[in-house]
């Protein structure tokens, strides 16, 4: 039988897989791929709630909201991530360093 | 929930695991967008046997459609030289003390809510075992409820989709070659006066 608990676990391990990428990764396009994976964990998330709760769809809803800021957020990153290719010809987040001091 | 369901609720997360795990460990960008390509699939069909048809839907349109395309396009412009070639010796503590502050975390909230398993409710308007249910989340009920009770935020998203294509627009834009000529021209025409 596959109950709540199962999804929940599915999504705190995909969040976790995606918050270390974030952590350990120093390619910017590695950490951006690893924040929609954080995303998407969230997603699932609330479908899952949504669908033990059926008496609603505010679950689905917010899970809309968040894939529309996912990708108003993937444009905007990749749109840094050229720009910042442009300056250092590098996508090393260690070398975007043009805000330190 | 019958035997086939949770044959494919374990595949499919052991697939969307898998490559997620695939995204984050790879070594090329280009193969990490693939493996977060393969993830997106398989939270796709997860949504879809939860009854979400339309976001599972909307899940392949914009992120396997849009989202995963935008950072293949950024890749192969960006081109294969992007990973620094030499190892990242320093500061290896960092790295191993967050994989496992972060594989703590996410092991405790799995170990705390695994065991949550609340009986699953029956859909309303769902005949037992008939997967066309158009009631809990097909079109019209999700419409219904994105236009009665959230209108003003669905706005709002558009007016935030609007200034993310005009930002993105703005910070990735390079300098035209007339406006490169005319600050070269205008560079050319200072230097010579500062010199005498």
């Amino acid at each position: 039988m596959i109950g709540l608990g199962h999804y929940l676990v599915l999504s705190a391990l995909l969040f976790g897989i995606g918050s270390i990428g974030f952590l350990t990764r120093r390619n910017m396009l590695i950490q951006l791929i690893s924040i929609e994976v954080m995303l998407n964990a969230v997603n699932l998330t609330f479908v899952a709630f949504n669908r033990w709760n059926p008496q609603n769809q505010t679950g689905q809803l917010f899970a809309f909201f968040v894939i529309a800021v996912a990708a108003a957020e993937a444009a905007v990153g990749l749109a840094i991530v050229i720009s910042l290719y442009r300056l250092k010809k590098s996508v090393h987040s260690d070398e975007a360093n043009a805000l330190k001091h | 929930m019958s035997g086939i369901a949770i044959f494919f609720f374990w595949a499919l997360s052991i697939v969307a695991l898998l490559a997620a795990f695939g995204a984050i460990a790879s070594q090329t960008p280009i193969r990490s967008a693939l493996s977060l390509l393969t993830t997106i699939l398989a939270l796709a069909a997860i949504y879809i046997s939860l009854y979400a048809h339309l976001l599972g839907a909307v899940q392949l349109i914009v992120y396997a459609g849009a989202v995963v395309v935008l950072f293949v396009f950024v890749i192969m412009l960006i081109g294969p030289t992007t990973e620094p070639s030499k190892p990242l010796a320093t500061g290896l503590i960092a790295p191993v003390l967050s994989i496992c502050v972060m594989a703590g975390v996410s092991l405790s909230i799995a170990a705390a809510v695994g065991s949550v398993s609340p009986e699953l409710p029956t859909l309303e308007g769902c005949a037992n075992g008939v997967p066309e249910c158009g009631q809990f989340g097909g079109v019209r009920a999700i419409a219904g409820v994105l236009y009665k009770s959230a209108a003003v935020p669905f706005e709002l998203v558009s007016i935030l989709l609007l200034v993310a294509i005009l930002g993105a627009i703005a910070v990735a834009r390079g300098r035209t070659i007339g406006e490169a000529q005319k600050k070269k021209a205008a560079a050319a025409e200072l230097a010579p006066s500062s010199a005498e």
